[in-house]
């Protein structure tokens, strides 16, 4: 026993959950310093979460910690022993498992296996009897079930990222790093998820290292905290002891100037009672559309949207709401059913858009909204760059004036605060949160009649989601009608006058915001309607 | 009476065509199933099989054994797939580009150093007369079966089973399916894609060898007639299943023996359009295994084939 080499360190360790104990660690990209001597201390069978804002280096460490980078300094202890992990392997070897904000499943394979493949000691060849029944007796310990011979694709959001840490238990994990795992889920898929995770760990099966953005999760599950600032440790502390407003100035440093949204607390504009008056912008009647499959994704729609009024599209994602969206917008075509706007046939034509001042803001912006290889000044004139102002030249404009192209977007840029202010740039050089001010710009850049958004602040900090939400209220207040289409229920109980949620295709519920009750909705999202 | 017997004997032709034309096919589609379902499409397999060709028919003259030809086949075929895999895995660099530069290239380089081939006449591979119980000439050429041909069916066979029963194969397939899953289980993706490609490379050289030394035999620059590329169309036709792969290919076989068997019948005209058919059929085909907005059921989610992205 006393030969063993330092390879073999892994199997020294003892079982159970580990702790770890990150010392002084530092990180360049280039100029660029990820992550400036930051330490961390995790507790075995704790719930630990890592808070910051985007960019603050919380993806950084633990990707040090879970190999894929290396750091330029500092070490890393488990279990009170100094190791060096030099890539993924080494990392599952000492029993460190990671789970995605993006899922990592194979979408065109099945459930069974998904965790097959997870295995690190799989066979040549497989005995498929046997492996099913090893999966079947490791579901039966587990508190939520999937249908192993499944295909992936078939899966809710819920149901993937399930699979993701099923994968990771199957593999007998002992450390699980978890970046952002609930951004996809609704809010009653991540209690289920996040109170499974928080279970084993008081069962000292495991030890819980989670990236996050939601207080909510901190303080439902968490047992310390440590938040990290611009590649700096911002503070650490246990909970309940530590509280949102504290965790909220450690994460921005000066919390006076940035409101910070903790929990449904929610705005009713004062206007709600009037709405009913206001003229019907949208009119959506038994729309039907099939998805990529061909499969029926949106099943006998109907949906009004007055001017004035902001209307929350809830839902898990995967229920349609991605074609609505996509067939609002052209993307796709309805297989039946009519959409009017402003009384007139909508078939959402460029023509019929800029008729009827149609703007949108879909997900993932730079792929549904931008050329990503052209300049910031030609994605913001995307939408009137063959129109006069733009276009010069004898009578009609034949020419495009890149001048006056650049003029509007210099602008644009300093109204809505895109960083770096450089029309010139490459609109896929640009932050997230920068790319979709850009697009906002340039869709919010006149007056606007009706707005199409969805998951407008998927993936963004605190800072430039409450920037967009404000321009959201601002053009409601100038008398938009907007469709707002999101995954985040709190975001839609702040903003919108009226509910509605969205089930395999149908509207399941429908409810002014002022009387949702957030209970009630996360059983109509869940499928649970009479 | 007269109908039945053309009936019969043309129906023999296109058995006898299945027997002969479609063994290429089945190779080039089986390796092409291989690359694909890791990820990584070559289009350079046209110029794979004719490659494969001329060596296997230059190694059958020089030694004399056309088994080492089949072989010698297969290795170069390897070889071109290795070039592929490795221009591939550069950054930035287009499979499907890269596909139809190295189908020039191959063509090309065969007939560049296959020059001194067209005259010598090389031991051919055998065949076994399934047939010679009959006295009907048309019944014992439909018979002639290569080795070939059942050593291809047993491998679609021997493939599906890979592809869900071996670490190896679902490892491909998880490959092909999402990378970034298989680069955080900790697999090599490159190395195993630029592996399916040369395993893809081996077995369209494989299937230029039965051109050269079988059917239609001998080494000129007219050998193969785009089953190359045909190949990569059936594949898609049969959703990246070796066994579907297979029944393609046989049916592809049929419908390139239409041409000459309704000739043999007398039919002279429109002949050209039917020797069309294997053509015709690829695009009807694929015009009906694709819908507008609908991705292929089945697809490899890395393809950038039918990449939605």
């Amino acid at each position: 026993m006393d030969g063993r080499l330092p390879d073999h360190a892994a199997s020294l360790m003892p079982d159970g959950p580990l702790s770890i104990q990150a010392i002084e660690i530092s990180k360049r990209f280039g100029d660029i310093h990820a992550l400036d001597q930051v330490s961390l201390q995790v507790d075995a069978a704790s719930f630990h979460c890592l808070l910051g804002e985007n960019g603050a280096g919380k993806s950084t460490l633990v990707k040090c910690l879970a190999g894929f980078y290396r750091q330029d300094g500092g070490s890393f202890l488990l279990a009170g022993r100094e190791q060096d992990i030099r890539s993924p392997r080494d990392a599952h070897k000492l029993g460190i498992g990671m789970v995605y904000q993006h899922f990592t499943v194979a979408s065109g394979m099945t459930v069974a296996e998904n965790l097959m493949l997870a295995r690190d000691d799989l066979p040549w060849l497989l005995n498929l009897a046997r492996e099913h029944q090893a999966l079947q007796s490791f579901m039966a310990d587990m508190s939520f079930r999937l249908d192993l011979s499944a295909r992936v694709a078939d899966l809710s959001a819920g149901e993937k990222q399930k699979l993701e840490i099923l994968k990771q238990l199957y593999q007998k994990r002992r450390l699980l790093i978890l970046d952002e795992p609930t951004s996809v889920l609704t809010p009653a898929e991540a209690d289920e998820v996040l109170g499974m995770l928080h279970q084993l760990t008081r069962q000292r099966k495991l030890t819980v290292l989670m990236i996050t953005h939601k207080f909510r999760e901190v303080t439902a599950y968490a047992d310390a905290v440590t938040v990290l600032r611009r590649g700096r440790l911002a503070g650490t502390g246990r909970l309940p002891e530590t509280g949102t407003d504290e965790m909220a100035s450690m994460m921005m440093g000066n919390p006076e100037n940035r409101p910070v949204q903790t929990g449904p607390e929610r705005t009713i504009p004062a206007k709600a009672q009037s709405m009913n008056l206001a003229a019907e912008r949208l009119i959506i009647r038994g729309l039907h559309g099939s998805n990529d499959r061909g499969v029926p994704a949106v099943t006998d729609l109907d949906l009004v949207v007055r001017s004035g009024e902001m209307i929350g599209v809830a839902g898990v994602s995967g229920n349609g709401q991605k074609e609505l969206v996509e067939i609002l917008l052209g993307q796709r075509d309805a297989s039946a059913g009519e959409i009017l706007v402003d009384g007139l046939p909508y078939r959402a034509t460029r023509h019929e858009m800029r008729l009827h001042g149609v703007y949108s803001l879909p997900e993932e912006p730079l792929r549904n909204a931008c050329v990503s290889s052209m300049t910031v000044a030609e994605n913001m004139a995307l939408r009137n760059f063959d129109q006069v102002p733009v276009t010069a030249g004898w009578k009609t404009g034949w020419f495009l004036s890149r001048r006056r192209m650049v003029a509007r977007s210099r602008s644009l840029i300093a109204e809505f605060g895109v960083r770096p202010p450089d029309p010139m740039l490459p609109i896929d050089g640009l932050s997230g949160g920068n790319v979709q001010r850009a697009v906002l710009a340039r869709e919010l850049g006149q007056p606007v009649n009706l707005l199409i958004v969805a998951n407008p602040v998927f993936g963004l900090d605190f800072a430039a989601a409450a920037a967009i939400h404000q321009r959201l209220q601002m053009a409601r207040e100038a008398g938009a009608a907007i469709l707002l289409v999101s995954e985040d229920l709190d975001e839609l109980l702040a903003l919108t006058d009226r509910l509605v949620v969205m089930s395999a295709g149908r509207i399941v519920h429908a409810v002014a915001t002022a009387d949702a009750d957030p209970v009630a909705i996360g059983h109509h999202m869940a499928g649970g309607h009479a | 009476m007269h109908d039945g017997v053309a009936l019969g004997s043309l129906l023999l032709a296109l058995l006898g065509g299945i027997m002969r034309v479609s063994t290429p096919f089945l190779f080039v589609s089986l390796g092409e199933c291989i690359t694909e379902i890791s990820g990584r499409i070559n289009l350079g397999l046209e110029g794979t099989l004719v490659f494969g060709a001329m060596s296997g028919y230059g190694v059958s003259w020089l030694t004399g054994s056309p088994w080492l030809g089949v072989l010698a086949a297969g290795v170069s075929g390897m070889l071109l797939g290795l070039i592929h895999g490795l221009l591939c895995s550069l950054p930035k660099v287009n499979d499907i580009a890269v596909g139809i530069a190295m189908m020039l290239f191959g063509t090309g380089i065969s007939f560049f150093i296959g020059k001194p081939l067209i005259q010598p006449e090389a031991a051919m591979l055998p065949s076994w007369h399934l047939g010679s119980w009959s006295h009907d000439p048309q019944v014992r050429d439909a018979l002639r079966v290569n080795a070939l041909l059942p050593l291809g069916l047993g491998l679609a066979a021997l493939l599906r089973l890979a592809f869900k029963r071996t670490r190896l194969g679902l490892v491909l397939r998880l490959v092909g399916d999402n990378a970034a899953a298989a680069r955080a289980l900790g697999y090599h993706v490159v190395r195993l894609r630029i592996l399916a490609t040369v395993a893809g490379g081996f077995l369209a050289g494989i299937g230029g060898a039965f051109l050269s030394l079988y059917y239609p035999g001998g080494w000129n620059e007219g050998l193969s007639s785009g089953q190359g590329l045909m190949a990569v169309a059936l594949v898609i036709f049969a959703r990246w299943d070796p066994v579907r792969c297979a029944l393609a290919a046989l049916l592809f076989g049929a419908a390139g023996a239409l041409g000459p068997a309704l000739q043999s019948q007398g039919l002279t005209q429109g002949y050209y359009l039917f020797n069309a058919a294997p053509y015709v059929l690829t695009l009807i085909l694929m015009t009906l295994s694709w819908r507008p907005g609908q991705t292929l059921a089945g697809s490899p989610g890395e393809l950038s084939l039918t990449n939605r992205s």
